[in-house]
């Protein structure tokens, strides 16, 4: 019998609300299948299983609350016979307990993605976490009373307290996390905004507390690669046609296979180069905040497959309806704010990641060529890196692989 | 409904935040709403679906309002 446990979904969320079961004990599954959906801050992630077998029990009952790690399911290999478990789930709306830690690389996904907590990570139940967020409670100052010194909902809502009568907020009434009420989808589309919020801030918060960024950048002549996408183009009927981004994913990808200190990931134990290069791409979404979620084996995938699964996962993330391979497995970011108008952007590392590449506005700029003056269309790029895991030479070489591979748009 | 009722309806599929009262038929439409490259392409897209219309990418940069978009189908289509 396997436990299929939560997948990791990204450095910035622990847990999830599950919202659907789409299999039921006795049905086959195959890998890859879609078995469940849960409910994060970001997005309903779409939960994939990685083993083929057949469903035994389900653990968690819709509308519970899930920590990274925790099993979900148990799954019969082919020949095993069901048997009930003998203690029921922990439920991770408890305290979660040790084996609920993302530091348990769940099993069930593809690419071992760990985000490592750091040292000794303070244990705070789901529940309390999402009523902090929406109270405004700072956890770090908190002191934990449950087991471990997990710090319960209790714990909060006393902090929370405490604080309105030395200090009132300007913060609206405190709200019990569990309400009965039904809320309207407004204040449904502001909790998830504050919540997302919350999980941006606490990923980019461990990024710069943690990676010692270095920033190195690079200006791209585009003339070669933008004639030639014109020309595809012109060829194709508007439903195909490519964005000059699907070049750029497919040139940093090409050139991460080759530089492999920059698609991996960073853990406790050192840094790990991927086996294979899943691109992360930074997606505003219409509401406020954004997802990161991964285009898969980029380096293998041939230009009109990219557009179409660029086009789709942009769709998705817009529609809050991602995979958990996606949200889970990003080898690398691509974040591109050039249609926002900025000549350049230098991102924040989304651990575990190690190397970010972002591309700003592609403009007419007044260029030296072979030691004349011209007029081309530009495009800056930028890596921002992991100085633990790479030095600034390899860095400024990965940069200028991705200015070669833009050079000839033939070979991507 | 008109072709630029129409026009506008798509544009508010891609963008849902937009009021149709507070949109300039003559004013570029990247000004007045948050449109990236994909949202673009995706709106433009949805104009061909819509009305049959073909739009080679060398029309793209002729369209840029509400105004530019409803003639061109009303010609092309």
């Amino acid at each position: 019998m396997i436990e299929f446990n939560m997948p990791a979904l990204g450095a910035d969320m622990d847990e999830g609300t599950l919202n659907e079961w789409l299999v039921k004990p006795g049905d086959t599954v195959t890998r890859g299948q879609i078995v469940a959906v849960v409910e994060t801050t970001k997005a309903a992630v779409e939960i994939e299983c990685w083993h083929d077998g057949v469903v035994g029990e389900l653990l968690v009952p819709i509308g519970q609350t899930v920590a990274v790690g925790a099993p979900l399911a148990t799954i019969l290999e082919a020949g095993e016979k069901a048997e009930p478990r003998a203690s029921a789930p922990a439920a991770a709306t408890e305290a979660p307990q040790q084996d609920a830690a993302p530091a348990q690389a769940p099993q069930a996904i593809p690419v071992a993605v760990t985000p490592s907590p750091v040292g000794h990570r303070q244990w705070v139940s789901p529940v309390a976490r999402r009523t902090a967020a929406s109270l405004g409670v700072d956890l770090k100052t908190l002191r934990g009373t449950g087991p471990q010194g997990a710090i319960t909902l209790q714990d909060v809502e006393h902090a929370a307290a405490t604080a309105h009568h030395e200090a009132p907020m300007p913060a609206p009434a405190p709200k019990p996390a569990a309400s009965a009420e039904p809320k309207s989808a407004a204040e449904k589309a502001r909790e998830r905004g504050a919540a997302m919020r919350a999980s941006i801030a606490a990923a980019m918060s461990r990024s710069k507390r943690e990676i010692p960024h270095y920033y190195l950048a690079d200006e791209i002549i585009l003339d070669t690669a933008l004639g030639w996408l014109t020309e595809q183009n012109a060829g194709l009927p508007i439903t195909e046609r490519m964005l000059p981004a699907v070049l750029q994913l497919k040139a940093v990808a090409l050139a991460a296979q080759r530089y492999t200190e920059f698609s991996g990931f960073w853990n406790d134990d050192g840094y790990k180069a991927a086996p294979a290069v899943h691109v992360g791409v930074a997606i505003s979404l219409r509401g406020g905040g954004l997802v990161a979620p991964a285009i898969h084996d980029v380096a293998e995938k041939k230009l009109d497959e990219l557009m179409r699964d660029l086009t789709d996962l942009v769709a998705r993330a817009r529609a809050g309806s991602l995979r958990s391979s996606e949200m889970s497995d990003p080898t690398i970011t691509v974040t591109n704010l050039g249609d926002k108008g900025v000549d350049a952007v230098f991102g924040v590392i989304y651990p575990p990641q190690v190397a970010i590449v972002g591309f700003g506005k592609p403009a007419q700029r007044v260029v030296v060529v072979d030691g004349g003056i011209r007029v081309a269309t530009t495009v800056q790029s930028s890596l921002a890196a992991d100085h633990r895991a790479s030095d600034g030479a390899r860095g400024a070489l990965f940069l200028a692989e991705i200015n070669r591979l833009l050079q000839q748009p033939d070979e991507l | 409904m008109s072709i630029r009722d129409e026009v506008v309806a798509e544009l508010i599929a891609i963008a849902p935040e937009v009021e149709e009262g507070d949109l300039s038929d003559s004013e570029l439409l990247r000004d007045q709403v948050d449109l990236d490259s994909m949202d673009w392409l995706n709106f433009l897209v949805r104009l061909h679906k819509r009305f049959e219309v073909d739009i080679p990418e060398s029309e793209y940069k002729s369209l840029r309002t509400i105004d530019d978009l409803t003639s061109y189908i009303d010609t092309h289509r």
